[in-house]
């Protein structure tokens, strides 16, 4: 099918969480649960005068991926940020736990992270919503399920969506995405320009995109920016997702550990990179998706069993 | 909010049989819309929610132009407007019909 073939190559970047879930999984196969029709969304935004949205946000369902079942979520990165909230966060939560407690369910999840962070409206269910989808996380991961983090969209994964990303089996991440928990704006507001200017969108895509958290080890695949590239990234991640373990714990504290030790003394993305033994760092910018995927994957620290 | 609900008896209903569809993002200069064929014969109900005031005019204008065109009779739509311009809303409601139309 000729359209088809060019919705693959579209920008995940660009896309709205219901067209990502849609471009990826296997054509047809996506069924939504709670779908706008049901209304189920935010009961606090009316009183901020600020318009809802029908899904509040987040879209879940089940579907196949290259013929397997799965569940996924996604974080409509444009609505609100993407932002965390009672309803949006619920719906992930429920998600996670069906997974958790129904050995007949999908026993893996995709999570198409696109946020800033807790909703400020709705602070203190936000709060509680990302411990909960956390403790979700590892709880399900510990009953066997696979939950793996896709991160490429306007709003990045800051805040509880960094924290998210964190406690899943596997990460994967374009240039575009971003994976951070305390945002550029909130280091440079709290500790001052000379720490990070936010402004500098060099500075702030070399340290929290997708190039140098898959050099650094921060995420376990690089996706190209459409949704053939995550469905390629998300396949390659699920045919080896790390048992959640004693031993998957240990290796985890002992690489960041090590990466702290290595690290520590640099004071950018570039001199990282030059630890790394890369040969020309300031090249790692340009540098296509193919070539870039490809060096990570010849680097140990960017390739562990941890997590 | 300010909440505008528009009631019109169109020409025919709309083709297709799909029954729902949701096109759009609530989004600064965005808005979502969800179309359900709920209504009888070729009923059609709109309704809008926006944080925008003194626009009704507008609204009308742009919705009386919508049904005219696209005769939506069954259809329930419903708009969570993020401030967009008439032409975006316009083009909305026309990807929600063609989302609709689809067999």
């Amino acid at each position: 099918m000729e359209d088809a073939a060019i919705y693959a190559q579209a920008s995940w970047f660009q896309a709205t969480a219901r067209q990502r879930a849609a471009g990826l999984l296997d054509p047809n196969s996506f069924t939504e649960f709670l779908g706008p029709a049901e209304r189920v969304q935010s009961p606090h935004l009316h009183l901020f005068d600020v318009p809802s949205a029908f899904d509040d946000g987040v879209v879940i369902g089940r579907g196949t991926l290259d013929g397997k079942d799965v569940f996924i979520a996604a974080q409509e990165g444009q609505f609100m940020g993407g932002t965390f909230a009672e309803v949006s966060g619920a719906k992930m939560v429920g998600l996670v736990r069906a997974a958790r407690d129904h050995k007949e369910l999908p026993q893996t999840v995709l999570l198409l992270l696109d946020s800033g962070g807790v909703r400020l409206q709705e602070a203190n269910a936000g709060e509680l919503v990302v411990a909960e989808l956390m403790r979700a996380i590892v709880q399900a991961r510990s009953a066997g399920v696979a939950v793996i983090a896709m991160v490429g969209g306007k709003a990045g994964a800051f805040g509880g969506a960094g924290l998210t990303a964190a406690t899943c089996s596997r990460v994967a991440v374009s240039e575009e995405g971003r994976i951070a928990v305390t945002g550029p704006e909130v280091i440079e507001t709290n500790k001052g320009v000379e720490e990070f200017d936010s402004k500098n969108k060099a500075l702030v895509w070399s340290t929290d995109g997708g190039k140098n958290r898959r050099l650094i080890g921060g995420a376990d695949a690089f996706a190209e920016d459409s949704m053939a590239g995550f469905r390629a990234a998300a396949m390659a991640l699920l045919a080896k997702v790390p048992a959640f373990n004693l031993k998957t714990m240990q290796a985890e504290q002992e690489r960041l550990a090590a990466r702290q030790e290595k690290f520590g003394a640099c004071d950018d993305a570039v001199s990282m990179w030059r630890v790394l033994g890369i040969k020309d760092p300031e090249a790692i910018r340009d540098m296509d998706s193919k070539d870039f995927a490809q060096l990570a994957s010849s680097i140990k620290e960017a390739n562990h069993d941890a997590r | 909010m300010l909440t505008l609900k528009f009631s019109h008896a169109a020409k025919r209903r709309l083709a297709g049989e799909q029954a729902t569809a949701i096109i759009g993002v609530v989004a600064s200069g965005n808005l979502e819309v969800l179309l359900e064929r709920v209504l009888p014969g070729a009923n059609c109900e709109i309704e809008i929610a926006t944080p925008i005031t003194g626009y009704d005019a507008t609204w009308k204008a742009v919705i009386d132009e919508f049904v005219e065109r696209f005769s939506p009779g069954g259809l329930r739509i419903s708009i969570n407007d993020g401030g967009a311009r008439p032409d975006t809303v316009f083009l909305r409601l026309m990807q929600g019909c063609a989302l609709m139309e689809k067999v």
